[in-house]
């Protein structure tokens, strides 16, 4: 059981968790976020999530965190992922399969260059 | 170095590098191509989210955090300043105030009819009795609409946190979800969220130790579209048929068990945190004069971009259809905009530039309604549309009152006939006759409402009405009993594509030479016009 919290946790939890996601803090080398709605894994997200967990195993990748999120808007060009190295501007994946997705996961997240061929383009959508 | 919001890249600078760039990027807009980012081996940079129209005229606040948390850990929420407005309001305000601040935001009803939420949650809290409930509606229904969807699956704890603020305010201990059984994913999610925000004591009893206590349930519904409507939802949620009451009272006088409830939209509540957090003047500085804030769209359709936006209010359509949207398929020419789902209207191409808000989309005769927002182009039959969303009307008519019931049926009936070549003359004076007593004599806006797609596609497409009870034709190609597939002699190379894929073998003629139909076999499926790659299947 948690304890309950106070007002001050949450900045406390926030930093914490900045420290543990953001890559320029030093948690890893490259993030991949998989989206995942229903509009995402009706396109066959889960089967990119299956190719990006079995090459992570396979090549006993440490420093990459995959994680999952919600759908980032855009249902007729999913299944989408992002890619995030260390230092650079994310980069969108659009219309993927698992070909594409061991391209990607091969030439950007372990070789550093942008599959400019799927990508959709880069950098952070505006937020009020 | 990275220059935001655009989040452009800028590697490899030097001292003297930087007055150009400043100047450049920072003051006239203009980044500056040589000195960005780009990928070795010489290829051009991808373009950057901000140039590519589907994301750079959208401006995110209900969505803030779509696609950059995992909606199953509370702590990445937190992590985006998630529970902040909520400790603000627990800590630093009084109910009172939050109310003002929700009321001078300006901001209304995301579910459709747009009433001040401000205002509802102030006569909820003024109305006597203890054992307040609010409920968060997340029965979204309309066909082609799936907004509630992708928040609650991409920020749950946003709803969540809104939800809390809104107890407070209106002094509610229990809250309920209704959600539909259609949406799996977000009923799991919304489970999490909330086993999440109990662990942390951000539901529960003396929530951030301020000694307010709230909890909340998840309610899933069957998926009847009635459900939506706030007074059949409440009876659905005490086990009742959800069959519409009449108001008043309202749910803020007597409703979930006879107390006072507060009924909203999921994208109503997920607004409440930032409005919080940011202010009122803030929330309110985005919009229309009557229309604050933003709206999320699903956009559906005849459209190159398919997807979930939000937008300010006040945008226009087309900017939403061919700028956000990408515009119409093929070079198809666009015809019509559907807003408000089976109780909105059909915006025609002439109405393109209107800005959107409650008060515009009601004068043109459709709705804001929760979202949904359907591209239609040359090849759609209005006719067929207003057919379709009878079709739907008339199942989902829960049935109490007769003009819905019986009225909905016989409008449906009418408008089938015209599409199969039956129509008369005088069935559009019936048509209008029907929807006024429909209107007139239903209780709830599901009847009151129903007759709109008629009555919106008579006012801007009655020349497709005409031509398709006078002529017989159904001038976009649709309405299968008054058309007729032809292949024209001259475009046809006799590839013979179109007699390889016709399910009736209705096609025949020699290879490399015209090919031709045969009426009497043909069932009007129209699989050899789509497998023709020299457009020589016509209709007619």
């Amino acid at each position: 059981m948690m304890a309950k919290l106070k007002p001050e946790d949450l900045s406390r939890i926030a930093e914490k968790m900045r420290r543990q996601t953001l890559l320029r803090e030093g948690a890893g080398r490259a993030k991949v976020t998989v989206h995942m709605g229903t509009c995402g894994i009706s396109a066959g997200a889960r089967k990119i999530m299956t190719t990006l967990l079995g090459l992570i195993d396979q090549q006993q990748v440490q420093d990459v965190i995959l994680t999952t999120s919600g759908c980032a808007g855009l249902c007729s060009r999913e299944p989408m992922m992002t890619v995030e190295i260390k230092d650079k501007a994310p980069v969108k994946y659009v219309d993927l399969d698992e070909k594409k997705t061991l391209t990607i996961f091969t030439d950007h997240v372990l070789g550093g260059e942008i599959v400019t061929d799927f990508a959709l383009g880069m950098g952070s959508e505006r937020v009020s | 170095m990275i220059v935001q919001p655009e989040g452009i890249f800028y590697q490899m600078l030097t001292v003297e590098n930087i007055p150009n760039l400043v100047e450049e990027h920072l003051v006239k807009g203009r980044p500056v191509d040589k000195l960005m980012y780009v990928p070795s081996k010489g290829k051009p940079p991808i373009p950057k989210l901000s140039d590519i129209a589907f994301f750079s005229k959208q401006r995110l606040v209900v969505l803030k955090n779509r696609g950059l948390i995992d909606p199953e850990k509370i702590d990445e929420y937190i992590a985006r300043d998630g529970y902040q407005a909520l400790a603000k309001a627990l800590t630093s305000m009084d109910s009172e105030q939050v109310i003002e601040q929700v009321k001078g935001s300006g901001l209304r009803g995301r579910g459709g009819a747009g009433f001040s939420t401000g205002l509802k949650w102030e006569l909820t809290r003024k109305s006597s009795g203890n054992g307040k409930y609010i409920i968060c509606n997340a029965d979204e229904g309309d066909p082609g609409a799936f907004m509630d969807r992708s928040i609650i699956e991409s920020d749950p704890h946003s709803v969540l946190e809104g939800m809390v603020i809104g107890a407070y305010a209106i002094g509610a201990a229990e809250g309920c979800i209704y959600i539909r059984e259609e949406y799996p994913l977000a009923t799991k999610r919304l489970h999490i969220a909330i086993d999440q925000a109990r662990e942390y004591g951000l539901l529960g009893e003396d929530i951030l130790g301020s000694g307010f206590s709230f909890d909340i349930t998840v309610h899933r519904g069957a998926g009847a579209f009635v459900c939506g409507e706030e007074t059949s939802l409440i009876g659905s949620l005490q086990g009742q048929t959800p069959e519409p009451r009449i108001r008043p009272p309202f749910p803020a006088q007597s409703g979930l068990w006879g107390k006072p409830t507060n009924i909203n939209n999921v994208e109503t509540w997920a607004n409440i945190p930032t409005i919080i957090n940011r202010g009122a003047e803030w929330f309110a500085s985005i919009g229309t004069e009557s229309s604050k804030g933003t709206k999320v769209f699903s956009v559906v359709g005849k459209v190159n971009n398919t997807g979930l936006v939000e937008v300010p209010m006040g945008m226009t359509m087309r900017e939403i259809v061919f700028d956000i949207g990408g515009g119409i398929p093929g070079g198809k020419k666009f015809k019509a905009v559907q807003t408000g789902g089976p109780s909105g209207g059909c915006i025609p191409e002439s109405l393109v530039d209107l800005p959107i808000d409650y008060e515009r989309l009601m004068e043109v005769g459709s709705i804001m309604g929760s979202g949904g927002l359907i591209v239609m182009d040359e090849e759609t039959c209005m006719v067929d549309v207003a057919r379709y969303f009878l079709d739907f009307l008339r199942s989902e008519s829960c049935g109490k009152c007769t003009t819905c019931r019986e009225g909905i049926a016989a409008m449906h009936d009418i408008v089938a006939d015209i599409c199969n070549g039956k129509g008369e003359p005088e069935n559009i004076g019936l048509l209008e006759e029907l929807a006024e007593a429909i209107k007139d004599a239903s209780l709830c806006a599901l009847g009151g409402t129903a007759p709109n797609p008629v009555l919106s596609t008579l006012r801007y497409f009655r020349d497709e009405y005409d031509a398709h009870i006078k002529d017989k034709k159904c001038p976009a190609g649709v309405c299968r009993a008054l058309i007729s597939y032809r292949i024209d002699p001259e475009k046809c190379k006799g590839c013979m594509l179109c007699g390889k894929h016709c399910p009736e073998k209705a096609i025949g003629g020699e290879p490399k030479g015209p090919q031709t139909i045969d009426l009497e076999k043909c069932i009007k499926c129209g699989v050899c016009r789509e497998s023709c790659k020299f457009e020589a299947v016509l209709i007619e």
